[in-house]
């Protein structure tokens, strides 16, 4: 989608239309998705912040790793940061003109993304059906008291981040699918590649308060 | 269209409209006090707080419309010649004293006048009288510590809206003696009290205009202000944050009464479980 | 075919021109048109919101004669601020003139991305749809104020409204959310992107420099709200307690929620609130800056500093928006942050309030219509700011916090000022809009009974707020408040008066867009960009890419003594 209106409009720009220089010489729908990657961070960082208010203000909270097993969160880490890599190599090969591996490497990408999800659903899974925990109540731990905010916000990040690589797999196999075809513009994989990289910062980022501190 | 507009009746209208507005805003400030009778220490403070800014941003708001008007009313003929610069050193001039002029005056006020007051109402002070004051849906409700000087804790289990509207409990020993008014806040005059605000269901705000004293009732935590009384008499207090339908409604007594006769209150009035 | 259309490369050979009624004026891609559509609809929901006003005040001056229950009332209050701020004042000043002078005034065909930007205006009117629907529920719209604090907003027994109304009053704020957001970034593309040859950025007129830097504060700061806003969805439906604290009593019940805190909304809220309130004033202001350049007949005092002073009013607004909380139980050495903070705000926006006026220093002014909005902005900015003053000072909020001091500032603020701007830009916009000029003398008598009305109403209310009068208050039955509250009827007479002069302005509108007079190119003898296209402009602007030669306010310039000069000349 916007990899074909990058096409489009920089056509006109820089055919008919001449326009003064950008700052930073970036096209406009990479102006506008990194705009709308900061709103998305400032989103991500209401929530986080949120979490930190409340944790703070709350009289008990729960040993994170005696919720979850703390190698497997570490599994679903290296699963997203290593797509990420993928990523930057399928951005490479589309900016060298190599359809094929842009294409290949976009679609490794995705495989990654959907094992992500694959485990976030097996980790709410675990919370729900092995701690009993619901969006109201806290998973049931020997020894500790029920802290309803300990699923709450753990369902509310991890959902909202969730439902982030979810739109971002289903954009991932378009965008794939698209530089086969060489439908792309000089972009699209660039476009993708963005966002992919700022869910997975975001993960870093959630993965360093909700699970470790 | 333009040149029509030239010996244009706006010319005179104008500025007269923005100095008439001027004035007249001036006057209603020198002439009326619009204030209710300050009735606490801080409350001093506060209003000395509002007279300063008056005074400053006065000179502002007046000096601001006077060239306005000036403007307006000596601006040059529209078929006048081209307009001549008028030289960056007047422009910087112009342009960086009055800002400079605002950013003084307005932090000198808070940091030399405001700071100090501000600290009075959120003093903590062993000395001070405690009282306790419970904001719900739609009233006010007066908890005093009673003889030993301690609350009793709140056992939200307990609340009845007709026999324990301030939901302690019986078996709590602190809980006996402690005196619960109902719509009326009885204060003693002269002497520092500090008031725990608390809500038992959604905001409210502890107001009581002639004191200078506003503090929200947060569900879920203990808010604190803090006031000298100065003069016996009634006052009142009238909820400043929306909490409903009937918020305009939420309304208490307030009663200052001299040091000792507000000490024998306390000793007369039995307490709540007594 | 869409897609390519969009980006306008076929309207540069002049023969794609959308032709149907149904992509010309509803599905339209056009930026102008969009502009247009927004604000008649902006027109449409100002007639809702003041009508609301319009019923409560008569409530105030005369209790018991309005036909208006307590439940009514908070209802009422609490819609009309909503409507105005999202969907009259950001409508048509944000959105309606944004959308309609940004890429006149840079040089661009048209906006970035124009099918999003079509998307925006659609996405939009649902959610006004669902905002007036509200008002129809069981229990009608929403009644925890503008604000929603909960848990007064979460809990559907606390009020009347907080049951089915607050629901759908936080799905169009969602809604509405989304679609600034898609216009707001659609709004720093283009004005990065699409500025013609030579329109570098410090030859931006004003006006373009308070709308990159609105989109900018928008961005930033919306999606607080949003997070609050899915936190208190969450709240309502889900049964958690983001802001719900334990064992709450309501209606002699316990509550089963545990461990929220309610001051986090609030925190959420205003560091949305707070750039909100500039996101509405500053292209206002900008606005204000080209008209009085235009009708001055002389460039802006101080582009320079001008320009500075709006980044710095944009960062230091995003730190500041515990002003609004300084009793709400926040530590009250935060208290004292903030308000050293904010009042150091006042020097930008006292730079730029001076900028306005020493632009009409040695002017040669024409009293037009939109200059005379102009000109009343000015008052209206500086006595608004004045209040703000006090605002700011923790100590002096004791007394005003939560008063009708508070609501005549704010309302000085994105009431008149925002309005002024947004008049001031249709009559000086509207030749351009639709190749006719406004009826003069209607515009006269609109400016007159806004300024009479406006001002009366909003300055009274400061001085019944320092008498303590509170705010959302159906009647005021306190003793101490009797004197304060005597002026009700007297500013509801004056309330009448402004909203009736609003009729004259919507009469003119519509009458103007097919029988005013018939306008020039250039109509004001102005010197920015957009005064270059034909007027009414066509899709696409230009047929020639215009190439921009000098600053945008070059009055006092040109040759034979002709006294101006277009961005464009040589
Ligand atoms: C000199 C600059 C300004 C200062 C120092 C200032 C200060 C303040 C303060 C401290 C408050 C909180 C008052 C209270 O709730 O007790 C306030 C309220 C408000 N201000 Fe300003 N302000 C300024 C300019 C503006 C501008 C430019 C706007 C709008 C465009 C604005 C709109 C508002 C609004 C909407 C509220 C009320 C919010 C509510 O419903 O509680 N202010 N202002
Ligand atoms: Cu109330
Ligand atoms: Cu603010």
């Amino acid at each position: 989608m916007s990899g074909e209106a990058a096409a489009g409009h920089g056509h006109a720009a820089h055919g008919e239309w001449e326009c003064e220089p950008t700052p930073f010489k970036a096209s406009w729908p990479k102006v506008m998705m990194w705009w709308f990657l900061i709103g998305d961070a400032v989103l991500f960082g209401s929530l986080l912040v949120a979490y930190g208010f409340n944790r703070v203000a709350a009289p008990a909270w729960l040993p994170q790793d005696k919720v979850f097993s703390m190698n497997f969160i570490t599994v679903m880490t290296f699963t997203l940061i290593t797509s990420s890599a993928t990523m930057a190599t399928a951005v490479a090969a589309s900016r060298a003109g190599d359809r094929k591996n842009a294409c290949l490497f976009t679609m490794l990408t995705a495989v990654g993304g959907i094992a992500f999800l694959g485990m976030q659903v097996y980790e709410w899974w675990h919370m729900i059906g092995h701690h009993g925990a619901r969006l109201t109540v806290g998973p049931k731990l020997e020894g500790f008291p029920d802290v309803p905010a300990f699923s709450a916000y753990f369902f509310m990040i991890t959902g909202f981040h969730g439902s982030h690589v979810l739109s971002g797999v289903f954009i991932l196999l378009y965008t794939g699918f698209n530089a086969l075809r060489g439908r792309n513009g000089p972009e699209g994989v660039e476009l993708a590649g963005l966002y992919w990289h700022f869910v997975d910062l975001v993960w870093v980022f959630v993965f360093g308060t909700y699970y470790l501190i | 269209m333009s040149r029509r507009d030239r010996g244009s009746v706006w010319r005179f209208l104008l500025p007269v409209g923005f100095l008439a507005f001027t004035a007249a805003t001036v006057a209603a400030v020198l002439f009326k006090d619009w204030m209710p009778p300050v009735a606490s220490e801080h409350g001093k403070g506060v209003d000395g707080m509002i007279t300063y800014i008056l005074c400053a941003a006065g000179l502002i708001f007046v000096a601001g419309h006077l060239l306005l008007a000036k403007f307006i009313f000596t601006s040059g003929a529209d078929d006048a010649p081209a307009y001549k610069p008028i030289g960056n050193k007047a422009e910087m001039l112009f342009t960086i004293g009055p800002t400079i002029f605002i950013l003084l005056i307005s932090e000198i006020g808070v940091l030399f006048i405001g700071n100090p007051i501000w600290g009075q109402v959120f003093k903590e002070d062993p000395e001070d009288f405690q009282i306790e004051v419970i904001a719900k849906q739609f009233e006010w409700i007066a908890h005093y510590p009673g003889r030993d000087g301690k609350f009793g804790p709140f056992r939200m289990e307990k609340y009845d809206e007709v026999d324990n509207i301030a939901a302690l409990w019986k078996k709590d020993k602190e809980s006996r003696d402690d005196l619960v008014v109902r719509g009326k806040l009885i204060l003693p005059a002269g002497k520092a009290c500090q008031i725990r605000i608390k809500s038992f269901d959604v905001l409210h705000s502890f107001n009581i205009p002639a004191f200078r004293t506003k503090q929200d009732a947060v569900p879920g935590i203990y808010t604190k202000t803090r006031f000298v009384a100065t003069t016996p008499g009634d006052y009142e207090i009238a909820c400043a944050e929306i909490c409903g339908v009937n918020h305009y409604k939420m309304k208490a007594k307030v009663q200052v009464l001299p040091l000792e006769k507000y000490m024998k209150w306390l000793e007369e009035e039995p307490g709540f479980f007594e | 075919m869409a897609l390519t259309h969009s980006h306008g490369t076929d309207a540069a050979h002049g023969h794609d021109h959308p032709s149907g009624f149904w992509s010309k004026y509803i599905f339209s891609f056009d930026h102008k048109v969009i502009g247009v559509q927004y604000l008649i609809l902006a027109c449409i929901m100002g007639l809702i919101g003041a009508g609301l006003s319009v019923w409560f005040r008569t409530q105030l001056a005369w209790p018991g004669k309005a036909g208006m229950s307590p439940e009514n009332y908070v209802m009422a209050v609490t819609m009309h601020g909503t409507i105005m701020i999202f969907f009259v004042v950001s409508l048509s000043l944000s959105s309606g003139l944004g959308n309609f002078c940004i890429p006149l005034q840079i040089g661009a065909r048209d906006m970035a991305y124009p099918l999003l930007n079509m998307l925006s205006f659609w996405t939009i009117v649902p959610g006004a749809a669902i905002m007036v629907a509200s008002f129809f529920v069981e229990g009608g719209g929403a009644a925890g104020g503008w604000t929603s604090y909960p848990p007064l907003s979460a809990l559907p027994k606390a009020a009347p409204g907080s049951g089915t109304g607050q629901t759908l009053w936080l799905l169009a704020m969602a809604i509405f959310v989304v679609s600034f957001t898609l216009g707001g970034l659609n709004y720093v593309a283009t004005i990065l992107n699409l500025r013609a040859r030579g329109m570098t950025l410090m030859r931006m007129p004003i006006t373009i420099w308070t709308y990159f830097i609105s989109a900018v504060l928008g961005l930033l700061s919306f999606p607080a709200l949003t997070a609050a806003a899915i936190m208190l969805l969450l709240d309502r439906h889900g049964g958690t307690s983001f802001f719900l604290p334990s064992k709450l009593i309501l209606s002699g019940q316990l509550q089963t929620n545990t461990g929220g805190t309610p001051l986090l909304f609030q925190h959420l809220f205003w560091f949305l609130g707070h750039p909100e309130v500039y996101i509405l004033v500053l292209p206002a202001v900008g606005i204000a800056f080209d008209v009085l350049a235009a009708n001055a007949r002389r460039p802006v005092m101080g582009y320079k500093a001008s320009v500075f002073a709006l980044w710095a009013i944009a960062f230091l607004g995003m730190i500041v928006w515990g002003h609004h909380m300084f009793i709400s139980g926040m530590n009250p050495y935060l208290g004292k942050y903030f308000s050293i903070s904010t009042l150091i705000i006042t020097a930008p926006f006292a730079l730029l309030g001076v900028c306005l006026l020493g632009t009409l220093w040695r002017a040669r002014i024409r009293f037009n219509t939109p200059m005379l909005f102009a000109l009343g902005l000015i008052s209206a900015v500086g006595t608004g700011g004045i209040g703000g003053l006090f605002l700011a000072t923790a100590t002096a909020d004791l007394h005003f916090h939560d008063t009708y001091f508070v609501v005549g500032h704010f309302h000085l603020m994105i009431g008149v000022t925002s309005l002024m701007g947004t008049f001031a830009g249709i009559y000086y916009w509207f030749p351009k809009m639709f190749g006719r000029t406004m009826n003069e003398t209607l515009g006269k008598l609109h400016f007159v009974g806004t300024m009479v009305g406006t001002f009366v109403v909003f300055t009274v209310q400061h001085f019944q707020g320092m008498g303590g009068m509170t705010r959302r208050y159906y009647e005021y039955v306190n003793e101490y408040v009797k004197p304060a509250a005597a002026l009700n009827p007297l500013v509801t007479i004056f309330a009448f008066i402004a909203f009736g002069s609003q009729l004259i302005f919507l009469v003119n509108f519509f009458w103007s867009m097919f029988a005013g007079a018939k306008a020039s190119k250039n109509p004001w003898e102005a010197t920015t960009l957009e005064w270059t296209a034909e007027s009414p402009a066509g899709h696409g602007n230009w047929n020639e890419p215009p190439v921009v030669r000098g600053d945008p306010y070059r009055y006092g310039e040109g040759a034979d003594g002709k006294g101006w000069k277009l961005q464009t000349d040589a």
